[in-house]
């Protein structure tokens, strides 16, 4: 206890600390809290938050490659991709009309680090040809990876069903499972479970528990000899290899490593989604999970986690929201006129703010950025980078 | 101490080292033997191709023709990491650090070659791997220590004032636990104060049984030094020699100040 103590007490103004302790807590006690404020009826937004895991878990692995190694990705949502249709494939009755003709039942469990060790390897695939790359051309290379493996998935019609996706991927199953009053009922053990789609908290707590050991992994690495070959390769590689990093395997290890942790969320999101379709993997969400790394502070575990939640409550909670919020402050605050439409005129509040939706959350972005431009919880060194000209510049040309 | 004969027990030996880029001819059949346990120089007017020798000596650059010989083992056209493993390690003429890393910890990038944490370690941060990163740190910090930095071990590198930076180039270099340090000019923008510290930190480094072989431009600091010196020019070897007689040569005198008419 004493030990506790005087850890919380040592760290108490470390933001990385707070934010940390912030996000434990609050994963904690989301259901509960979420439950009892809408009268039990919180499911919807308590599988919401679990969806929101997803990209969490996303953002940590793109940090390893962008933040970590310094390697502009652009095509992350490939490996995303790669590990749902690993499970996919691994999980459903779809390998029947592939020239297989057998269906393959991997239990999730197993299939989970299946889809890790897909991605991994798809990772260094990728990493290999880019390896000569730096900077502006390394990012269109990850650019065209991205763009090619979901259309790849979607023209392997045999083996994924193309265009429709893979559908009714078998649920992850566990012996027994408890429930209590934050899903409404009594304290009980359900045996025999299976996370099906209105079981929500069972997904929370599965996709909480894997961005759980991922956090303790990704800094793990990040303060070990690897952790430090990756920072080295991303200030000078010259410099590190002549210290004798081997920047080919680091930059593979990063890309591999980073990948993974999609592969990962890949075959989580399947299997909650229970459908893998190639247009859940488009370049919109390479850019989303990036702006997430960049927004929370890049080479920072905790900044791209805050990043990952911001974002992702901004898009899929607040923005389609807002629409039907500002009718509603509209009517509160007796300017109910606002809501009603005029033929060829003013299209009622609720469809205005339908329509200003992206203008929003481009505003949004160029603020936060503006304002922060170190991210929202940047790492020590980024911090430092963007206030150049504060510090004494060392005199490096004299020679 | 000196001869003009080469030492027959020689740590690095260079046998026709040539590099080409294109239709320019920077290093022309430069061979060479560096004596162990000493400190071995090589000089020349700016562009005579040093550094492009050092780079084809820790693997930057393969060697159009010709053999890097380290200790027996042919080396040309080894990766620069696998150099470091066999014992070369080097500074920078331009100093090149991890600007955004602690002095400490740009130290601890050096011990990377002589550490042996898996990935597995690594993440799961097995005994075994803290055991190796608490011995690092305790390592990283003795190299600072070594060459006088310590008190700036949690700065960043790019905060260091230049001397401090050249010294943490060293200590960096000192770490990958070499046999033979390739100096680059290492007293470049040296105040002459600075240039006798380093000449009694390079008489340290050579007490520690590393043999230093040195690009300089600075002369008072290489015939202090130096017990044998090589020049270049034009990429060519011009003279080899101690001192005090490669200073009388007369190819050298006319490199350096011109031809009298």
């Amino acid at each position: 206890m004493r030990g506790i103590r005087a850890y919380v007490r040592e760290h108490a103004r470390d933001p990385n600390f707070i934010a940390y302790a912030a996000m434990g807590i609050g994963a904690l006690i989301f259901p509960a809290v979420v439950q009892f404020a809408t009268g039990g009826n919180g499911d919807a937004l308590v599988s919401l938050a679990a969806d929101g895991g997803v990209y969490v878990l996303l953002a940590i692995g793109l940090n390893v490659v962008v933040g970590f190694a310094g390697l502009l990705d652009l095509g992350y949502a490939a490996f995303f991709a790669i590990g749902a249709y690993t499970y996919g494939m691994l999980a459903s009755e779809q390998l029947i009309s592939s020239p297989l003709h057998h269906a393959v039942h991997i239990p999730f469990w197993i299939a989970l680090f299946i889809g890790l060790f897909v991605a991994a390897g798809a990772g260094a695939l990728l990493g290999a040809p880019t390896l000569r790359l730096r900077g502006d051309y390394l990012a269109i290379v990850t650019l065209g990876f991205g763009e090619i493996v979901p259309r790849f998935f979607r023209n392997m019609r045999d083996w994924t069903s193309g265009v429709n996706g893979i559908s009714a991927l078998d649920p992850p199953s566990l012996p027994g499972w408890i429930t209590g009053p934050w899903v409404n009922t009594s304290f009980g053990w359900v045996p025999n479970f299976k996370f099906l789609s209105f079981n929500a908290t069972a997904w929370y707590v599965l996709i909480v528990i894997l961005v759980t050991a991922s956090v303790f992994g990704v800094n793990n690495l990040y303060r070990s000899r690897l952790g430090r070959a990756w920072m080295a390769v991303r200030e000078d590689e010259t410099a590190a290899a002549a210290m004798g990093v081997n920047t080919v395997s680091t930059k593979l290890l990063a890309f591999a490593i980073g990948a993974s942790f999609s592969g990962f969320a890949g075959a989580f999101y399947g299997a909650k989604l229970s459908l893998v379709s190639p247009d859940n993997f488009t370049f919109i969400i390479s850019i989303t999970i990036l702006s997430m790394v960049v927004l929370g502070g890049m080479g920072n575990v905790a900044g791209a986690m805050v990043g990952g939640l911001l974002l992702y409550w901004v898009l899929y909670y607040f923005l389609p929201n807002a629409p039907q919020q500002a009718s509603g402050l509209a009517t509160s605050i007796g300017m109910d006129w606002l809501n009603h439409a005029v033929p060829n005129g003013w299209p009622g509040i609720a469809e205005f703010i339908n329509r200003l939706k992206f203008i929003l959350f481009g505003l949004i972005l160029v603020s936060i950025m503006l304002l922060r431009p170190q991210g929202l919880l940047p790492s020590r060194l980024r911090a430092q980078e963007l206030h150049r000209g504060v510090h004494d510049e060392p005199v490096k040309t004299v020679a | 101490m000196s001869t003009s004969e080469p030492a027959a027990d020689s740590i690095l030996s260079l046998r026709g080292v040539t590099k080409r880029f294109g239709g320019l001819l920077a290093v022309d059949e430069v061979s060479f033997e560096v004596p162990k346990g000493q400190v071995f120089s090589l000089i020349g007017p700016n562009g005579a191709g040093k550094t492009t020798l050092f780079n084809c000596i820790t693997g930057m650059y393969t060697p159009t023709a010709g053999d890097v010989i380290l200790e027996g083992r042919n080396i040309s056209g080894a990766k620069p990491h696998r150099t470091a493993q066999l014992g070369i390690a080097r500074t920078f003429q331009n100093i090149r650090l991890f600007e955004y890393m602690t002095a400490l910890d740009n130290v601890k990038v050096g011990c990377h070659v002589r550490m042996h944490a898996k990935l597995w370690d690594a993440l799961f941060k097995t005994p075994f791997a803290r055991r190796e990163e608490a011995a690092v740190a305790e390592q990283a910090r003795e190299q600072l220590r070594f060459v006088g930095i310590e008190q700036h071990a949690d700065n960043y590198a790019r905060n260091l004032a230049y001397g401090q930076q050249r010294r943490l180039e060293i200590a960096r270099a000192l770490a990958t636990q070499p046999r033979l340090l390739l100096l680059d000019e290492p007293a470049a923008g040296f105040t002459p104060q600075e240039k006798v510290e380093l000449m009694a930190l390079v008489q340290k480094i050579i007490d520690r049984g590393i043999t230093v072989f040195l690009i300089e431009h600075d002369m008072r600091v290489v015939m202090e030094v130096s017990q044998r010196i090589a020049v270049l020019d034009h990429g060519e070897k011009i003279a080899e020699g101690p001192p005090a007689e490669v200073r009388a040569n007369r190819r050298v005198i006319e490199a350096y100040l011109g031809k009298s008419a």
